[in-house]
């Protein structure tokens, strides 16, 4: 199973990309093709999609990350393996 | 301190340790509803704004002005998907270092108190600009609100339940949800069908009193929410200077605790969160505006399937306490997966007018009453608005009004035929033969007419009735839908709070859930209407109604596969550390 999360891993953090990729795709296309008013109502509406799928994006890149280097292969049973401090990842 | 000095709160929390303990079923049980009651007015709150959100416009956010649509726009997006997650960061944070009664007792003031403002705001034409202005930072403080609510109510209630029961106590929580949608639903009809659309839709008219009703609702719970005592887990942390002091940098900064919150969003919410909205929302918005089935019927619809599905969830959490939590929630994903494009497909086969031909009584095709309108200022021309119903043998009325501008030709003299002035469908200004024959003369010189064919054209406004056999099939599946997000969402609450120790459990657990919530679930409506426009083509200008089905689909797979291979099915006994 471990085996498994690592291979996942390096799918997820290959789709992380592709997947802003996309979406700023989808969003130029869109506002472009929009005109007068509807224009930068449409342009709102992707910059706020856009302001929360990216960090959401970044942190399913991260997950990916996690998963490649095995931190997934023990999930913690105790509040206190949690408690252990290491280098902040934000 | 001695304990004869102690104060009420802390000789309570002496007394309140669950996992050592227990609480009496009768302490639990006010636990349960004085925190379920709270969450399930917030939801109530936020939803009878969406609902309402056709009329809100109108009265706030009125069309044909571009600064307007963009703070309309605000209104819906922002609320929803980004001060949510914002509201659980700052409530959250709270939650950890001041503890979860006072935190959960602010956001439902801020949510009661903004709901009601709302219901006070005068509309544009009364204030101009200060009203769209006004309506969106109150719905701001609306999604902030909720943000913070949820994860202080589940917290709240798990660190109570007694060890093996977290699953079936935590669940009453998740039946707020449901319960404040069909709160929500249940009084806008109600107020609806005792004024009438028209007094019900006016400034001052009857859509403002759910608005109103909140405050009473409000006060009531925090009434309720006053008498109760601090979580005894977080006391007992309190108590011995265990409490986090940096709740934010714990939660995320540390990578032992931001794997699991990660794995708590791509492996269970995100797909909760979207099996979640399309059972609940989509469908609703699927059977009114693509089936077009009529108002009332398609709410009825919600409402008897929400009420029949809605103990499921009860019977889901407590059934996650004795099997464990994961495969049920990876079940009710699975099971939108494959029944979603079956069941939305049979949707359209049953109010599709060309594929229910077999079922078609055709005697049952009649024209019903026309409208005419003639205006002075245009003698050359009428507007004529015909309702034309079609009776299925099943019972079924598909009724369609369709508005037709007419061109008088020449001098107008009673009874002679009228010429098609405004194609319905491409909307070119064009003369041609009228599809219609003169039947009968009404009032000064109106002709009445009667169409030979009338489709679910952009010319027609349909509305459909459906037959008592089909209407409760339509029930069943929207119920099937219920029933796989009961099973995705009854056992959540525990499954979060199991994951996360108890310092940072408020905040840590708050953030994934609005994440997979009010963005990836949010998000359903819009990104499933953007994926129908990619299947349109000239060949197929509706495109493929189906279509937007794949992002449910596709997120429920991901967080499947992920929760699948990644998640524990263990309990965790001790939510006390």
């Amino acid at each position: 199973m471990n085996q498994i999360k690592k291979y996942l891993g390096l799918l997820w953090m290959a789709m992380a990309p592709l997947l802003i990729v996309f979406m700023a795709w989808q969003a130029w296309e869109k506002i472009g093709a929009a005109s007068g008013a509807a224009k930068s109502n449409v342009a709102l509406q992707w910059v706020i999609i856009l302001m929360v799928f990216i960090p959401i994006c970044a942190g399913f890149f991260i997950f990916g990350k996690y998963s490649f280097h095995g931190d997934y292969a023990h999930l913690p049973e105790s509040s206190m393996e949690l408690d252990d401090y290491e280098e902040p990842v934000l | 301190m001695e304990p004869s000095k102690m104060n009420g709160s802390e000789a309570q929390i002496d007394d309140l340790l669950p996992a050592e303990t227990g609480e009496t079923p009768q302490k639990i049980g006010f636990i349960i509803g004085a925190s379920s009651v709270g969450t399930l007015i917030e939801w109530y709150d936020f939803y009878i704004f969406g609902m309402l959100a056709t009329i809100i416009s109108v009265q706030f956010f009125p069309e044909g002005s571009g600064t307007s649509a963009l703070l309309s726009t605000l209104a819906i997006f922002a609320a929803g998907f980004l001060v949510r997650p914002f509201g659980a960061l700052v409530f959250g944070r709270l939650g950890d270092l001041i503890g979860r009664k006072y935190t959960f007792l602010l956001t439902l003031v801020l949510m009661g108190g903004s709901t009601f403002l709302i219901g006070l705001v005068p509309g544009y034409a009364t204030i101009g600009w200060a009203a769209p202005i006004l309506v969106l930072v109150l719905r701001l403080v609306q999604g902030l609100a909720l943000g913070g609510e949820y994860g202080g109510a589940a917290t709240y209630v798990a660190e109570h339940a007694p060890k093996g029961r977290r699953g079936f106590y935590t669940s009453w929580i998740q039946t707020t949800a449901t319960l404040g949608l069909f709160l929500a639903l249940g009084v806008i009809i109600l107020i609806r069908n005792a004024q009438g659309v028209e007094t019900f839709s006016s400034e001052w008219g009857g859509w403002r009193y759910p608005f109103w009703i909140s405050l009473l609702l409000v006060i009531v719970s925090i009434f309720i929410r006053m008498k109760m005592s601090e979580s005894p887990v977080f006391s007992k942390l309190k108590k011995e200077g265990k409490t986090s002091t940096n709740p934010l940098r714990e939660s995320f900064g540390h990578k032992a605790n931001f794997k699991m919150v990660l794995l708590a969003l791509f492996g269970a919410v995100m797909g909760q969160g979207v099996i979640w909205y399309t059972g609940q929302f989509y469908a609703q918005n699927f059977l009114e505006t693509v089936c077009k089935i009529d108002f009332l019927q398609s709410r009825n619809i919600m409402i008897i399937a929400i009420l029949f599905a809605t103990p499921f969830f009860v019977v889901f959490g407590g059934l996650s306490d004795k099997i464990g939590r994961k495969w049920i929630m990876l079940l009710g994903m699975l099971g939108g997966i494959i029944a979603y494009i079956p069941i939305y497909k049979t949707f359209l086969e049953w109010t599709n007018p060309s594929e229910r031909i077999s079922m078609i009584d055709k005697s049952g095709i009649k024209v019903g009453a026309s409208e005419a309108f003639y205006d002075a200022k245009h003698p050359e021309r009428i507007l004529v608005k015909t309702i034309h119903d079609t009776t299925y043998t099943d019972g079924s009325i598909f009724k369609y009004t369709k508005t037709d501008t007419l061109k008088i030709a020449g001098t107008f003299t009673p009874g002679l035929p009228l010429i098609f002035y405004k194609h319905p469908v491409s909307g070119e200004e064009k003369t041609v033969a009228m599809h219609a024959k003169p039947k009968e003369k009404l009032g000064v010189g109106v002709t009445k007419l009667e169409l030979n064919s009338i489709s679910d054209s952009p010319g027609s406004n349909v509305e459909k009735v459906m037959g008592k056999a089909i209407y409760w099939k339509i029930i069943f599946f929207v119920f099937l839908q219920i029933l796989f997000v009961t099973m995705v969402y009854g056992p959540i609450a525990a499954f979060l709070v199991e994951l996360f120790p108890t310092k940072i459990r408020y905040t840590s657990m708050s953030l994934p859930y609005h994440i997979g919530n009010g963005i990836f679930g949010g998000l359903v409506p819009f990104l499933a209407t953007l994926i129908v426009e990619f299947t349109k083509s000239a060949e197929h200008p509706n495109g493929n109604p189906l279509a937007g089905l794949y992002y449910p689909i596709g997120v429920a797979a991901v967080c499947f596969i992920i929760g699948s291979v990644y998640l524990s099915n263990k309990i965790d006994e001790d939510v006390n550390d």
